[in-house]
């Protein structure tokens, strides 16, 4: 049995952050990872656009897992496995997992950060109904075999899911020669970036409609054709105006679903609104010692928020395994009024700042956020607009925090 | 021309107009709007990023070093298209100066065969 202070699950954007945040405080950290390299999804997005809030300059993916990477690879306190699935996680913190150059690996550890990302939504979750023909791909596998294997995946595409990266796929396939016909969202907005609208689909004139979905596929090898419909209020095709769409590949890009199948059969208590761990400021899950931060957290739309969680977690999960991490009450934070969820869900009293994020329901505009403890208001921040793509924050006194904590809109 | 800014989650509905030759921005909530708007109107540019191939197969990413002009982005792509990398890459590694005339180095973003 191998020991470590903090064992991070998962060497992506989080599980890099962590580890090095770990570091800082002193930890000896493990990082058990399953690719054959530390870096996540970051290695498949060369687009640009990463980086901006955490260094001030802007990078593509590869450029950013990097300056994480080469710091954590030069740090001697953290050991990092590689292509080592985590197969099991108790819940006193032991860490079994399966390597091909160490076997099977134990680690008892002082504390675990859970940094194991999210899974792309597929077909068979949306029940996309039709035949199973070649040519159906998510849009981050298709930019796994583009961007990382070298591989085109198909020529006449239709990308159903207007998500960031089906709108990011949309330009990469079009750089690469394909042809983009459609992109088609089953809401009347889309919970992408504006910037990823006007520069993956208007500057390559590709369409997008609005409150549209694919109903079904054809094709027996090979995708030959997708059909698309509107929808009304209820997300119910209307399927008299169906129209047919030659293509061979249709790309989707409809939802990422946190990835804590580690969790299953714990006592971890789990939101079922983010489908990750109910957590508290530390970034801590209702287990003691276990910390969870990054996408299998919650799903962001910028790395650099995963960053910053990541280390909040890796710095407290270094001070609960040196015994250091305050254990004051805690009063949960609840969501209401167009706010879809709120997150940490619950938080210590005591002295400092602690920031709330929050994703609204749908898009509002000249908006106010309240935040109240106890039925008193204790922040108030008026919004130009806000947009369920686009997590927002809103910064508090703990210390006046004196009851149950709750965040809303208000006109 | 019509546009969508981007300088904020508003995102708004802008067009843009020459008057006297003046460009004239209308649509935009607040200052930042109208700088954008003139940008895109009158010299729009992009970072491009993409893959080159290499002689030994597979594929390195790069992006040019600042935003070339967007009616370059046409260009650039298929000079990316048609070029071979040689050798070893190591991140920040200048593949090309100025491909097309498009006033930018070529960077590659990833190492390759190190």
């Amino acid at each position: 049995m191998e020991r470590f202070d903090v064992a991070v699950i998962g060497g992506g954007p989080a599980g890099m952050a962590a580890a090095l945040a770990a570091r800082a405080k002193g930890a000896s950290v493990a990082i058990l990872e399953r690719d054959d390299r530390l870096g996540g999804i970051l290695n498949q997005c060369i687009h640009n656009g990463f980086g901006l809030h955490y260094f001030g300059e802007e990078l593509t993916g590869p450029e950013y897992a990097k300056r994480f990477r080469d710091k954590v690879l030069a740090d001697d306190g953290i050991k990092v496995y590689l292509e080592t699935m985590v197969l099991s996680l108790t819940e006193d913190r032991v860490v079994t997992a399966l390597s091909p150059t160490d076997g099977l690996v134990e680690i008892r550890a002082g504390a675990v950060v859970l940094a194991m990302g999210c899974r792309e939504r597929s077909a068979g979750a949306i029940a996309l109904a039709g035949t199973r023909p070649a040519g159906i791909y998510t849009a981050g596998m298709a930019q796994r075999l583009c961007n990382v294997e070298g591989y085109l995946v198909g020529k006449e595409v239709v990308i159903l899911g207007s998500g960031d990266i089906g709108l990011i796929m949309a330009r990469r396939m079009t750089s690469e020669g394909a042809k983009v016909k459609l992109v088609a969202e089953i809401m009347p907005f889309s919970s992408g970036l504006k910037r990823n609208i006007v520069q993956c689909l208007s500057d390559y004139d590709i369409p997008l409609r609005y409150s549209t979905t694919v109903t079904r596929v054809t094709g027996k090898e090979r995708l030959t054709g997708v059909y698309v419909a509107p929808v009304g209020d209820k997300m119910q095709p209307d399927l008299s105006r169906e129209e047919y769409i030659p293509c061979d590949t249709l790309l989707l890009s409809v939802g990422l679903i946190p990835e804590n199948d580690l969790l299953t059969g714990s006592s971890v208590e789990m939101s079922r609104v983010t489908s990750g761990a109910v957590v508290d400021e530390y970034r801590q899950t209702s287990v003691p010692g276990i910390f969870s931060a990054g996408n299998v957290l919650h799903v962001h739309d910028l790395v650099d928020n995963v960053s910053e969680e990541a280390s909040i977690a890796g710095s407290a999960a270094a001070d609960y395994a040196a015994g250091a991490l305050s254990a004051s009450p805690t009063l949960p934070v609840t969501p209401s009024n167009g706010v879809r969820y709120a997150l940490p869900q619950r938080v210590h009293t005591g002295e400092g700042k602690v920031r709330l994020y929050f994703r609204v329901d749908k898009v509002y505009r000249g908006r106010t956020v309240v935040v109240t403890a106890g039925g008193r208001e204790v922040k108030r921040k008026k919004t130009l607009v806000m947009a369920p793509g686009e997590m927002q924050y809103i910064e508090v006194d703990k210390s006046l925090l004196t009851g149950d904590v709750s965040i809303r809109t208000e006109e | 021309m019509d546009t969508t800014c981007i300088m904020c989650p508003m995102g708004c509905a802008l067009t843009v107009t020459e008057q006297d030759g003046k460009v004239v921005v209308t649509g935009n909530t607040c200052p930042r709007g109208e700088k954008y708007g003139v940008a895109e109107y009158s010299h729009p540019e992009r970072v491009v990023t993409t893959l080159l191939k290499t002689t030994r197969g597979g594929v390195v990413s790069v992006k040019t070093d600042r935003p070339i002009p967007k009616d370059k982005i046409g260009d650039f792509l298929a000079w990316a298209a048609a070029f071979r990398v040689e050798g070893v890459v190591v991140t920040g590694d200048v593949i090309a100066e100025n491909p097309v005339s498009c006033g930018a180095r070529v960077v590659a973003t990833a190492d390759y065969g190190v």
